[in-house]
């Protein structure tokens, strides 16, 4: 086992432990800090896989902004989850198998259609391969997200996805006026 | 055989997105249901990035797509929980099986 390996698996227990977390605290509070070492282990992820930039994204995006917005959202909401209240609705049994079942269902078909005798096929399943553009790609991605052959199209219709996310959320927050 | 082989990027992705089903499915906060998706989103993301890292390291393809879905959750993070309390001043609770206005 090299020490990227030990890296990777430390890494993704803790993602896995802190997200198991997040959806079986009663306590609210401690969930949405286990969600943020779950999104702090997911940008390590990226680390390992070359994706600097989107590491640095996550904890922007995920840990400063997704988190304080759902920690503020448990606050103003907070009286109501009382420790006595349950936590679970009444099918969480069936939801447990189905996510078991599902989770099943992706085991098999990774290991059928990238494991195995493909991975023995295939050196660049089994590790990443060298890529001298990997520095650039963010220069890449960067030149694609404005080349109208690429994906200038979706990033404009992002910016007014945004735009009406921003809009919206003021809006539908916004307490009634009473007339 | 060093580094990291593809399908444990897959499978932990596939680990997370099957926690946060668990989440959305059993949980009664509407909160944590919110919680549980970005866990998914996050999921999705591990994958479009391991499989751009893997399979297309010279065309920025992966990249592009998990840019797109960290807009949509940022996006979605947003409106939901401005829902999630817009619907708490209505109605004095978070519990999704509660918020049942649209069924009568």
């Amino acid at each position: 086992m090299t020490a990227q390996q030990i890296i990777f698996i430390v890494i993704s227990a803790a993602t896995i432990v802190s997200a198991l977390i997040v959806v079986t605290n009663r306590n609210l509070f401690h969930a949405a800090l286990a969600l943020m070492a779950s999104f702090l282990g997911v940008a390590g992820l990226y680390v390992l896989l070359d994706a600097g930039f989107f590491a640095a994204a996550q904890l922007l995006i995920y840990i400063g902004a997704i988190s304080i917005l759902v920690i503020f959202a448990i606050m103003l909401t907070r009286r109501l989850m009382s420790a006595s209240e349950p936590s679970f609705n009444s099918q969480w049994v069936m939801g447990l198998v189905a996510s078991v079942l599902v989770f099943g269902l992706f085991l098999y078909v990774i290991i059928q259609a990238w494991g195995g005798a493909v991975a023995q096929t295939f050196p660049v399943l089994q590790a990443p391969m060298e890529a001298p553009g990997i520095a650039d790609s963010i220069r890449a991605l960067g030149a694609a997200l404005v080349d109208p052959n690429g994906y200038v199209l979706p990033f404009e219709v992002a910016s007014v996805l945004l735009l009406g996310a921003l809009i919206g959320a003021i809006v539908v927050a916004q307490p009634e006026k009473k007339s | 055989m060093s580094g990291i082989p593809l399908t444990w990027y897959l499978i932990v992705a596939a680990a997370l997105f099957a926690i946060g089903l668990y989440g959305v499915l059993a949980r009664r906060n509407a909160v944590a249901i919110l919680m549980a998706v970005e866990l998914m989103l996050n999921a999705v993301n591990i994958n479009l990035i391991a499989f751009w890292r893997y399979l297309t390291p010279d065309r920025p393809i992966g990249l592009a797509w998990a840019l797109f879905v960290f807009t949509v959750a940022a996006a979605e993070a947003a409106v939901g929980l401005a829902l999630v309390i817009s619907i708490y001043r209505q109605r004095d609770s978070v519990i999704a099986e509660e918020m049942d206005i649209l069924k009568y």
